[in-house]
């Protein structure tokens, strides 16, 4: 068995090239993507290898792109939308929430706009409101949505495969923030996205941390620095937000009696509220050792100067502080 | 506003019997029984409507049939097209079936849409018709792409949409235009061009009454037709699905109509549309596209009285049996609901 080493940004890669190469009903729009700008290390050179008749650089038009997807989606193809930046897919929403969405149900079952629409979270660094957005719960509201949102380097490229070969609409989120991270990928084994469950990444027994994306991976960075402090985590990485599955969490809860939600949106009506929600209402009335709570962005937009993005953003630090708060 | 469109746009014009020199009698008989089937089954929606024995909203696309029956002279069945909230005609001039669009409209198991989707929501993927959606302009840029996939695929099929004049006032209808002309697409875009959006007449909301205008913003070619003489549709549909087929790229083919019901159910509408009139509403009657076609017919001896009044009457009874049959079919089941969220949940 070959091992390949991989970065989560060459993880996404070989995702597409195994896509484009296996399955010629696999194409890619979006902006950018000719580009070395826009998406990283992430689909490198794949025009070049596939052609840019099936890795299509577009006009500015996000909202036209998406509904061609959709579209080529109804008539056979397997399209992947690429949005280097979820700001400006929003642009996008009819083609997603109205149109993606809706046809299998409101068609009776007999369409399937089997489009996986990947959506790139890319803060930091002084952008700014509206180069920085996390809007994963608002897709995750959506039903008739998939929401996947990879953290580990396997992840990143097994649930991309997944997510194209699967007959309904798919959001893919991935983070920038979560591109160096390394691993060795054994090959890959197609995966049914629709059988796919929240993972426990660490196992422990004081705590349970819940999260997905770029949150996932602070918890599980974390839950090393709090080893150290004899404190014992189970880290459970989401994987999927929609359809949201909770059996596995509840199961760890009702071990650890104790439930800490990071998430990287925002705090008010986000997605780390239908977690704790889910959780609570499975478990026993006398479970919890402790109030079940959540760290979250602050409730207002990204701010700009590295001085107020210190604080804005959610560091492994301040979960280890919270979690030592919650149980010492 | 600029007046583009000149007599296309009066509705005093026009009123003639119409061409169909260069027509086959059989296709003329076949595109008379399939506009008559659509102004009858509309008929019997908007009594079903006005009896409230429909519970939804229907948009009645009757006086605007020759630009279905036109378009669809020289459509596939492999073709895919797309409609919008006027879409009856869309559909039933690929396939008549007008038995399981009244169970749709009711909500019924046996309708297009398996009773989920109601008069806005039809499909029927075996005829062409990939769907419709009361967004407007929702699905303008989905037929860009199953046009787009259709020349990934190496079909020589094609994408078409039925816009109207309102949705060429949302902007994605001007990312579509230009996405499919800089992608060399194999797609139709069709205006009915009815003058009204809602209520509100084109002068209240455009500064030219002609819509081709964005075409040749978008370089792509285009006819402007009288949309209510359903020989000069179907010619043009000719010509511009041909050049389509041959890998010319985009083609825009816009239809002067206008709708004999309001925009919504069985009323006039002219207490609440703006510019709207009683006077106008007869005019354009008097340019009815049936009525043009079946005159033209008569005078060339194609058509007889008795053979006109016993299409009529078949086509009534037929109407009236499946209108009954759809009144007394199941609903669907209580589970579906939640069955046709997801392709397959496990």
């Amino acid at each position: 068995m070959t091992i390949e080493k991989h970065n989560y940004g060459t993880a996404i890669l070989s995702a597409f090239e195994y896509l484009l190469e296996n399955y010629p009903e696999v194409f890619v729009i979006g902006q950018g993507l000719w580009s070395p700008w826009y998406v990283g290390n992430t689909m490198t050179d794949l025009e070049k290898n596939f052609g840019v008749d099936r890795v299509i650089d577009t006009p500015v038009s996000e909202s036209a792109c998406t509904g061609a997807a959709v579209g080529a989606s109804l008539a056979g193809m397997k399209p992947i939308v690429v949005h280097p930046r979820m700001d400006f897919m929003l642009y996008a929403m009819d083609a997603i929430v109205n149109q993606a969405a809706k046809w299998s149900h409101m068609l009776g079952g007999q369409a399937h706009p089997g489009v996986t629409i990947r959506s790139i979270i890319n803060r930091g660094g002084e952008q700014g409101a509206q180069h920085s957005q996390a809007l994963h719960a608002w897709f995750a509201h959506v039903p008739g949505l998939r929401v996947v949102m990879p953290s580990t380097v396997a992840d990143a490229r097994d649930l991309l495969i997944a997510s194209v070969l699967c007959k309904d609409p798919v959001i893919y989120i991935d983070d920038r923030w979560l591109y160096d991270q390394e691993d060795e990928l054994i090959p890959i084994v197609e995966l049914d996205l629709t059988i796919q469950r929240p993972v426990i990444s660490l196992m422990g027994g004081d705590i349970t941390i819940v999260a997905s994306g770029h949150a996932s991976l602070l918890a599980r960075e974390a839950a090393e620095k709090l080893e150290n402090k004899d404190i014992s985590v189970e880290v459970i990485d989401v994987r999927v937000l929609n359809p949201f599955h909770a059996e596995e969490i509840v199961e760890s809860v009702k071990k650890t009696k104790n439930l800490l939600v990071v998430d990287s949106g925002w705090t008010s009506g986000g997605f780390s509220a239908e977690i704790i929600t889910k959780v609570v209402e499975q478990l026993p009335v006398d479970c919890l050792s402790n109030p079940p709570t959540r760290i979250a962005l602050p409730d207002a937009p990204a701010p700009t100067s590295r001085f107020l993005e210190k604080d804005y953003y959610i560091s492994s630090d301040d979960i280890v502080k919270k979690v030592i708060n919650l149980i010492k | 506003m600029k007046n583009q469109l000149k007599e296309l746009s009066n509705p005093k014009k026009f009123q003639s019997p119409i061409d169909i020199s260069d027509v086959d009698v059989d296709v003329l008989m076949l595109m008379l029984e399939s506009m008559v089937t659509i102004r009858k089954t509309e008929q019997q929606l908007a009594l079903g409507r006005k009896n409230a024995l429909i519970g939804g909203p229907v948009h009645l696309g009757a006086g605007q049939e020759a630009i279905a029956v036109g378009v669809s002279q020289y459509l596939q069945c492999t073709d895919r097209v797309f409609g919008a909230h006027r879409s009856h005609s869309h559909l039933l001039a690929l396939n008549p079936d007008f038995y399981r669009l009244f169970a749709e409209v009711l909500g019924k198991k046996t309708g297009f849409s398996k009773g989920m989707g109601g008069s806005m929501h039809l499909f029927d993927q075996p005829s062409g018709f990939y769907g419709s959606v009361p967004i407007v302009a929702g699905t303008v840029s989905l037929a860009v792409g199953a046009a787009m996939a259709a020349k990934l695929q190496k079909t020589s099929n094609i994408g078409v949409v039925y816009i109207g004049d309102g949705a060429v006032e949302e902007g994605v209808v001007h990312e579509s235009f230009n996405l499919a002309k800089i992608q060399n697409a194999p797609m139709l875009f069709v205006i009915e061009n009815n003058l009204f959006a809602s209520h509100m007449h084109i002068s209240l909301r455009q500064p030219s009454d002609m819509i081709s205008r964005f075409a040749e913003a978008n370089d792509i070619p285009y006819e402007l037709v009288d949309g209510n003489d359903v020989v000069a549709v179907s010619q043009a549909a000719k010509r511009l699905v041909g050049d389509i087929r041959s890998g010319k790229g985009p083609r825009l083919l816009e239809l002067v109509t206008y709708r004999f019901y309001g925009h919504v159910d069985w009323r006039d509408d002219v207490d609440v549309g703006v510019e709207r009139s009683l006077d106008d509403i007869e005019n354009w009657k008097a340019r009815d596209p049936i009525v043009r076609l079946s005159k033209s017919m008569t005078e060339s001896r194609y058509l007889s009285k008795h053979q006109e009044s016993a299409l009529n009457q078949r086509l009534d009874k037929e109407i009236d049996k499946a209108w009954n049959r759809a009144m007394s079919d199941p609903y669907p089941s209580a589970d579906a609901t939640l069955k046709y969220v997801y392709s397959e949940e496990k």
